[in-house]
């Protein structure tokens, strides 16, 4: 009943794309060297942290390109990178690209790009580096709305063909305990998974406050957290991590999903237009259940982790301290998992990606479960806009982007502040065809 | 007899402060409902050091302590939230606003993680900041209560913990790894020490000032030392005391020294990593001390206004 069924019944609508836009083979390397170049597309603290992981990797590689939107985020992860790796960084300034289109030409200064930027522009940046054939680590979540995710299911086709190594920085695919715990629970150590909860009950996350010289589209780049077409709303952002522990878990997505949200206490005008808790119930094809919560309330009870029920057993994981316990229904541990000394998951998702593309080997392609687990977010988001039970199958052929028309300083966002300086902000049962069609 | 003169002592040798007897106390935070306790540890000269225990408890040497108050408890969430979060310290006044120099205090990046772990929150000790972290929390204590506090130094602690070591089982004492099911426990449930301290073992570790170094008792040895301090200048390591519901009870001694280490912020993906947090130490918490003796105002901003260390 968990079965691999509805991963290919959903990737088959949109197997089509697959067949533009295929370039010839490309070596792995640079012709005539054996360093991988490597460059990074956001270089905020995730980007630039990335791209220790990846030299920390232990594999020949030196970074040659940087990417950011502003000058000021390039310079300070340059200044870090070459400060503790001096010699693996070669980045002239003639390849440090500022603004909104470098990523082409940091792209093409590579042979794996690192796409770090906020999650809105994660579609274009893979789509440009599949078409030019390079490797990719991109952080989740991929994408922050369904057309989005369109984009990179039909790029993830493309990855394929041209056998390019991805990995999604879903880090808990690359953590022992999880790994352990699931391939246990898939070989049936606890039965069919028929329910599960699963926790991002946190404080929230840092306010970039607003500066007077800064447009409307600079305020919202830098404070990004808090806008739909950059961040996707925290239950994208951040849960997208349970959510896809849920779907790796069952070994399948969605059928339908509903649940309740709102903007109850973080009203603040610096806190954009995005909702302070949700709760989600995600229905299986099998019938089963999933509870899913996710809030940013201060001061409250904390909780980040995941827990199912099956036939013969349950299972308690979190990422903390690299915990995994499977218990039978009497009780009995079936397996603990030792979580001293693991390795991190930061550092192990480069580990491997970097091994297999020395060794020319075509392992990763992880594009698909990251762009089906952030959609497992987005329609969650939706539901809980909306106030509407959301079936997946009808969610993915949304057309409703959030993406400017343009980039550029002095272009507008789609969401903009009224006089007092507020956003607006969805309210369940309202206006529900801006969210997804009726 | 010998009561009158040892506060004689007192008042001749240390200015106090006109309403303040040198006696345990309740601190209130003024606009909450939020109060800590704290005991009077009078100072005096001990043996610090431990010639039966590790290399680095070695040798034995004299130090003379200035009296000081100590928190009764490790500081909890409860507080530490206060600081974290300023809008929920706005909710938790009575007035809905701050005074300016609350107002102007930096607070801690707000952590992407659980930081309680899942080891619960109200009543239990705050944890995994870092030692910047927890000087800035006295930084804001000092704004909110106009009072010095700050963390003490590893010879305040070692002599709280010594001197005032209790009688019975440690076990009865200390939320160690054989009673904590591996996890921090609501502060104030085990047995408290002579000077009413509580988990001064166990339940969290305790950050100290001090930059840890082996050899640091070796530099002091054959004479008495005064209120010796090893000042930190750089991030790694400082000297955490007093062990934690991690440690074994044979490492819950007075005098064992543990120290701060780079693998502490390990899975912080950020770079540069976070000046105030460190994820991979669920175990390390503050205690409070307040010296009878109040430095000057330069002093205390001094102390407080240390640019943090340097990460990469």
């Amino acid at each position: 009943m968990n079965g691999r069924r509805e991963f290919l019944k959903a990737s088959a609508l949109l197997s089509g794309a697959a067949l533009v836009n295929s370039l010839p083979f490309q070596s792995v390397y640079a012709a005539g060297s054996d360093i991988i170049r490597v460059a990074v597309i956001g270089c905020g603290g995730r980007g630039t942290g990335a791209a220790f992981d990846a030299l920390k990797s232990g594999h020949n590689l030196k970074i040659t390109a940087l990417c950011d939107a502003f000058k000021d985020n390039l310079d300070r992860a340059y200044d870090s990178l070459k400060k503790r790796f001096s010699d693996k960084i070669d980045v002239p300034d003639s390849r440090k690209y500022v603004g909104f289109d470098g990523y082409k030409s940091a792209i093409a200064d590579a042979d794996v790009v690192i796409l770090a930027t906020s999650p809105g522009f994660r579609p274009i940046h893979f789509e440009e580096a599949v078409r030019q054939g390079k490797h990719i680590f991109m952080e989740k979540p991929v994408a922050v709305d369904i057309p989005g995710i369109r984009k990179v299911l039909a790029a993830a086709e493309i990855a394929k063909q041209k056998k390019l190594n991805v990995v999604v920085g879903l880090q808990r695919r690359y953590q022992d305990n999880y790994r352990e715990a699931i391939k246990r629970i898939q070989d049936g150590a606890i039965g069919d998974v028929v329910a599960g909860q699963v926790y991002w009950n946190s404080g929230g996350v840092w306010v970039r406050p607003r500066q007077p010289q800064q447009t409307e589209m600079e305020y919202q780049m830098r404070n990004w957290y808090y806008f739909n077409w950059l961040c996707g709303d925290h239950i994208v952002e951040q849960h997208v991590h349970q959510l896809d522990v849920v779907n790796w878990v069952k070994g399948a997505y969605p059928v339908t999903i509903q649940g309740t949200g709102s903007r109850a206490h973080r009203t603040g005008k610096e806190y954009g237009e995005i909702y302070d808790n949700f709760a989600l119930e995600l229905t299986y094809a099998d019938g089963s259940a999933v509870y899913s919560q996710c809030a940013h309330f201060e001061g409250a009870a904390y909780r980040v982790d995941e827990t199912f029920q099956a036939t013969k057993g349950r299972v308690y994981m979190t990422a903390n301290g690299n915990r995994a316990v499977l218990y039978d229904w009497s009780g009995k541990e079936i397996y603990r998992h030792n979580g001293k000394g693991n390795p991190n998951p930061y550092e192990q998702e480069h580990k491997e990606l970097f091994e297999a593309i020395s060794k020319g080997e075509y392992k990763f392609a992880n594009a698909e479960y990251g762009a089906y687990s952030t959609l497992t977010g987005i329609i969650g988001r939706l539901a809980c806009y909306t106030g509407k039970p959301i079936k997946w199958e009808k969610a993915i052929q949304s057309n409703i982007s959030l993406m400017p028309d343009r980039y550029a300083w002095d272009a507008l966002p789609k969401v903009l502040p009224n006089a007092d300086g507020f956003y607006p902000v969805a309210v369940p049962g309202v206006d529900t065809g801006r969210y997804i069609e009726v | 007899m010998f009561r009158f003169r040892f506060y004689f002592f007192l008042i001749i040798t240390f200015p106090l402060s006109a309403q303040q007897d040198f006696g345990p106390y309740r601190q209130k935070i003024a606009g909450t409902q939020l109060a800590f306790d704290l005991a009077a540890v009078p100072g005096g000269t001990f043996t610090m050091g431990n010639n039966a225990g590790q290399d680095d408890e070695k040798p034995e040497h004299t130090v003379e302590v200035s009296p000081f108050w100590m928190s009764t408890h490790e500081v909890t969430w409860d507080l530490f939230e206060l600081f974290v979060y300023k809008d929920l310290e706005i909710t938790h006044s009575t007035d809905k606003s701050l005074p300016a120099r609350v107002d102007a205090v930096s607070r801690p990046s707000k952590p992407y993680l659980d930081m309680t772990f899942g080891m619960g929150k109200q009543g239990y000790p705050a944890l995994a900041m870092t030692q910047y972290n927890a000087i800035q929390f006295c930084k804001w204590l000092y704004a909110r209560t106009g009072v010095f506090y700050r963390l003490p130094t590893e010879a305040e602690w070692e002599f709280a913990a010594k001197q005032g070591q209790a009688e019975g089982p440690l076990d009865q004492q200390a939320w160690n790894t054989g009673n904590s099911d591996n996890t921090t426990q609501k502060v104030g449930t085990r047995a408290p020490n002579k000077y009413g301290i509580y988990d001064l073992l166990g339940n969290v570790a305790e950050w100290t000032y001090d930059q840890y170094s082996p050899d640091f008792y070796a530099s002091l040895a054959g004479k008495t030392a005064v209120n010796p301090v090893n000042p930190p200048k750089e991030l790694y390591p400082h000297v955490v005391r007093g062990g934690s519901y991690q440690s074994d009870l044979r490492y819950l001694t007075p005098t064992a020294r543990d120290y701060s280490d780079p693998s502490w912020k390990q899975i912080d993906p950020q770079v540069p990593k976070s000046n105030w947090w460190m994820p991979d130490a669920p175990f390390v918490g503050i205690r409070l001390v307040r010296p009878l003796k109040a430095p000057s105002e330069e002093e205390i901003l001094l102390y407080y206004d240390k640019a943090p260390i340097k990460d990469y």
